[in-house]
């Protein structure tokens, strides 16, 4: 079990997170950059000291500022591949991966043998003799993970492990590494800007804002119940928050918000209540609609961006601020002859919103 | 292009050839003058003679003792300026320095303040039994003396210029600072230490001002081939000439060769794979 | 800056080092000597003398072994006059026709044996230099000082009184051989050499507290001959300059520096 707290001096923000994860599960840190994620995993490998904190692995600790406990990295039992890898230029692949062995001690036939069985595990066999330089990008990945967990580790640290990769090469290891790290007991900690892959690879989620971590939760917890606007726009999901201003039947609610008046069929406690909507569930209108849909806001289109891969899904991006993203197809946007600026109506059902505090 | 652009090209690049040409000139004339007053069998002859091969083996042997001195005093000292901030960093940069911008002579009336029988530390010396005026360890002494600073600086910046990343990799894989100086820092660094090592080789080799004053002028013990050169200056120019030949041929052949081991350490890689099938 | 700024500046830069030029131009009387090390005290009293009697002439000196002066010069040195300290130097630039006139011997000087004065050889005659461990230092071969030092070590060892081998026992104890005689004085007076052979001129009202003197006597002293001239190709100056050497006060200045009179009958 992890648990660290750690504040810090960062620049031009103050770093001030709580992270906590399990063994044999992936917790991972997802924001932008800059928000001050990579720094977290230097605190945690031991690379840099936090002006005040503390890390604790069980019943090890590995920082208290307030006891002067600091143990550097080279005394922790941590693994860290890094964002571009750092492999040693001058040494081979295999001698990267027995890298960790050899300071520890062991016997150079102990580190031949554990260096070929992780080159074995990790299809490396063929390039144990290449250097870095000779190797590809997926493959000095694998070189990078073989040698962060050469030494068993308790704590794995991803600095962003596929950002790398060119989009193909991306594709393949994503899979990979989700089965690598699926296998692992130990803790793993990994960094990323990507929100696709904090939902793939997360078994519990931290979002970082500017220094703070502003939601954790699983994958589930925050597509369901987003609590910033930031953690939502990650997601690509719209979210509303406002006051209760009616209680209707059941556990309706409707809710003042800067966007006008929403009504969620479901609703739970509280005065101060957030509202989801997925882009995908919004439709777009040029009149006013008469439909079902008894949420109805109306504004400007900012932006029209096309979906990759083949832009078939359109995102319509509608202002003014707090922006409402509706996501249609192609086919509509050419139909109704939307463009930026004109004025649309997006409508959504009560039925599928859900409100939470 | 404007027209005063393109003069500026045009002008820019003839004059960088232009006087790129003259400083090679500058450098090349005077040693090709030695070469061809030379002949192969005055040099054959040279070599034969035992005074010649007395300063030219005194030479090596005391250029390689004070290159060898060099290193296992300088690559810790280089180690720590490139790592390290204490009070009083600047003045040990600069202490480190001097011996490259101080005439030579004065170096060496320096070290008789310092080591000569009556110097600082003269009584103490003697007491343990050891003299370095008029002695072959003189000789080394005042070569360490002047050519440890270009083992230094280089060595220095090699270490400086490792990028961070590898060193904090290597931390997290149990390198203590001392293992991960030997098996990162050192090794990505060796080009630029060994053009340090072949600098201060050469550098040791050429010392004068420093070893006749404080080593003094002796046959056998302290006359190196800089020394001989200078005393046939005054008796037989062109033994002068064979010799200095010999010398400038040492020293051109040393500085070549550390060149190109520093550059045969990192082979340049083949082409990485690129998306080969399997994408792996 | 401004483009005209830029020049503007330049040029007022260069008018310092215009005018620094011209300043040698008023002044252009020079006259230059090389000399043996040894005349380095004597010759610049005179060369002062000569220079006040003769306004806007400067006396540039060269100092050195005399064995490096005749080099220099035949490699193509400028000088004016040329004062060696032995005949053989003389001659050599003689024989290589560098010389405007005959050369003429304007003084003499006695070689002495110096040792500093604390002593740390532990010598108090001339014998004890051949006792095994000390460190005497001379100059080379090369140098006047040094031909004449070895001449006197092999008459000592003539001499009565001293071994037969003696010069060969003295030399053995020589730990350096220097380039000229005031590196020798030099390295006695540093304490570090026991002993060095110099001319009884190089032992100055500076470095006498610092150094004790032993005689070497007369009939076994090369008393050391030197000569002057004027250089082929030189400015009539030179001529001036050997005529205020020759003259009752340059020879003056010479005796009061310990230097002997030309024509002292030799032993």
């Amino acid at each position: 079990m992890l648990r660290a707290a750690l504040k810090h001096r960062l620049g031009e923000f103050a770093l001030d997170c709580d992270l906590e994860a399990e063994a044999r599960a992936t917790l991972v840190v997802v924001g932008e950059s800059g928000s001050g994620k990579s720094s977290v995993l230097r605190y945690l490998a031991g690379l840099l000291r936090p002006d005040q904190g503390r890390i604790d692995l069980g019943s090890d600790c590995w920082c208290d500022t307030e006891r002067g406990i600091w143990i550097p990295a080279h005394g922790r039992e941590v693994g860290y591949v890094p964002q571009d890898y750092a492999l040693f230029p001058h040494l081979s692949a295999a001698d990267n991966i027995g890298f960790g062995l050899r300071a520890a001690g062991f016997a150079r036939s102990e580190v031949r043998r554990r260096t070929d069985a992780l080159l074995e595990r990790f299809e490396l066999t063929a390039f144990g003799q290449q250097r870095p330089s000779q190797l590809s990008g997926g493959q000095q990945q694998r070189v990078a993970l073989a040698r962060a967990l050469a030494l068993e580790p308790v704590l794995l640290l991803l600095d962003e492990p596929l950002s790398a990769l060119d989009v193909e090469t991306r594709h393949v290891v994503r899979t990979e590494l989700k089965r690598v790290l699926t296998g692992l007991s130990c803790i793993t900690v990994f960094v990323t800007h990507a929100p696709m892959e904090a939902l793939l690879f997360g078994d519990r989620i931290a979002v970082m804002e500017k220094g703070k971590v502003v939601q954790t939760g699983d994958r589930l917890s925050l597509l369901r119940e987003p609590r910033s606007r930031y953690v939502a726009t990650l997601l690509g999901l719209n979210l509303l928050a406002g006051r209760v201003v009616h209680r209707g039947q059941g556990s309706e609610v409707t809710l003042a918000t800067p966007r006008g008046p929403i009504t969620a069929a479901e609703s739970g406690a509280g005065d101060e209540l957030f509202v989801v909507v997925s882009p995908d569930q919004v439709t777009l209108s040029l009149d006013e609609p008469g439909t079902s849909a008894r949420n109805v806001l109306s504004g400007e289109i900012a932006e029209i961006l096309p979906e990759p891969p083949y832009g078939e899904r359109v995102r319509v991006v509608i202002g003014p601020a707090p922006v409402f993203v509706a996501e249609v197809t192609a086919a509509a946007v050419a139909q109704l002859g939307l463009a930026v600026g004109q004025r649309v109506y997006a409508a959504f059902k009560a039925t599928s919103v859900a409100a939470y505090a | 292009m404007t027209r005063r652009s393109s003069w500026l090209e045009a002008g820019g690049r003839i004059g960088t050839l232009v006087l790129a040409a003259l400083l090679g000139a500058l450098l090349a004339l005077p040693l090709a003058g030695i070469v061809l007053r030379v002949t192969p069998s005055a040099l054959l002859q040279q070599l034969a003679e035992p005074t010649v091969r007395q300063s030219l083996w005194l030479s090596l042997e005391t250029s390689l003792a004070a290159t060898v001195v060099s290193l296992v005093l300088g690559l810790p000292m280089a180690a720590l300026l490139a790592t390290r901030e204490f009070p009083g960093k600047r003045a040990v940069e600069v202490l480190m320095d001097l011996p490259m911008v101080i005439p030579p002579t004065v170096a060496g009336f320096a070290l008789l303040m310092a080591f000569g029988r009556a110097g600082l530390l003269g009584k103490s010396f003697s007491a343990l039994g050891i003299t370095l005026p008029f002695t072959t360890a003189g000789v080394v002494v005042a070569q360490v003396f002047m050519s440890v600073p270009f083992l230094v600086g280089a060595a220095r910046a090699g270490f400086a210029a490792v990028e961070p990343r590898y060193l904090d990799a290597a931390a997290t894989l149990r390198a203590g600072e001392v293992y991960g100086f030997l098996r990162v820092r050192l090794p990505l660094a060796l080009p630029s230490v060994i053009a340090g090592i072949g600098m201060c080789w050469a550098r040791a080799l050429g010392e004068f001002g420093a070893t006749i004053t404080f080593a003094g002028n002796m046959a056998g013990s302290t006359r190196t081939v800089p020394l001989d050169v200078y005393l046939l200056l005054q008796e037989n120019l062109d033994s002068a000439a064979t010799l200095s030949l010999i010398l400038v041929v040492m020293a051109a052949v040393l500085l070549a060769g550390m060149r190109q081991a520093g550059l045969g350490l990192f082979a340049p890689p083949r082409a990485p794979r690129s998306a080969q099938a399997p994408a792996r | 800056m401004s483009f005209r700024g830029r020049h503007t500046g330049l040029a007022l830069g260069l008018l310092p080092a215009l005018a620094a030029m011209a300043a040698p131009l008023a002044a252009q009387q020079s006259v230059t000597v090389f000399a043996a090390a040894s005349l380095t005290e004597a010759l610049t009293a005179i060369g002062r003398t000569f220079e006040q009697r003769y306004p806007g002439v400067t006396v540039k000196f060269n100092f050195a072994g005399s064995q490096v002066l005749a080099t220099q010069m035949e490699q193509g040195a400028r000088a004016d006059v040329f004062a060696s300290a032995d005949q053989r130097w003389m001659k050599y630039a003689e024989d290589r026709k560098l010389l405007a006139a005959a050369p003429v011997t304007f003084a003499r000087n006695r070689l002495v044996l110096v040792i500093p004065r604390s002593n740390p050889g532990g010598i108090e005659r001339l014998q004890d230099l051949a006792r095994p461990g000390l460190k005497l230092v001379l100059a080379g071969r090369q140098v006047p000082v040094g031909a004449y030092s070895r001449e006197a070590l092999t008459r000592l060892s003539l001499a009565d009184g001293f071994p037969r081998r003696f010069d060969q026992l003295v030399l053995s104890n020589l730990v350096s051989e220097e380039e000229n005689v005031r590196a020798v004085a030099a390295k006695v007076q540093l304490r570090e050499a026991d002993a060095g052979i110099v001319y009884q001129s190089d032992v100055t009202e500076s470095v006498k507290p610092q150094l004790r003197i032993i005689p070497i006597p007369d009939p076994h002293n090369p008393i050391a001959e030197y000569s002057i001239a004027t250089i082929a190709g030189g400015n009539s100056l030179g001529r001036g300059f050997v005529a205020l050497v020759l003259s009752a006060e340059g020879q003056a200045v010479l005796a009061a520096r310990g230097f002997l009179p030309p024509g002292t009958p030799t032993p």
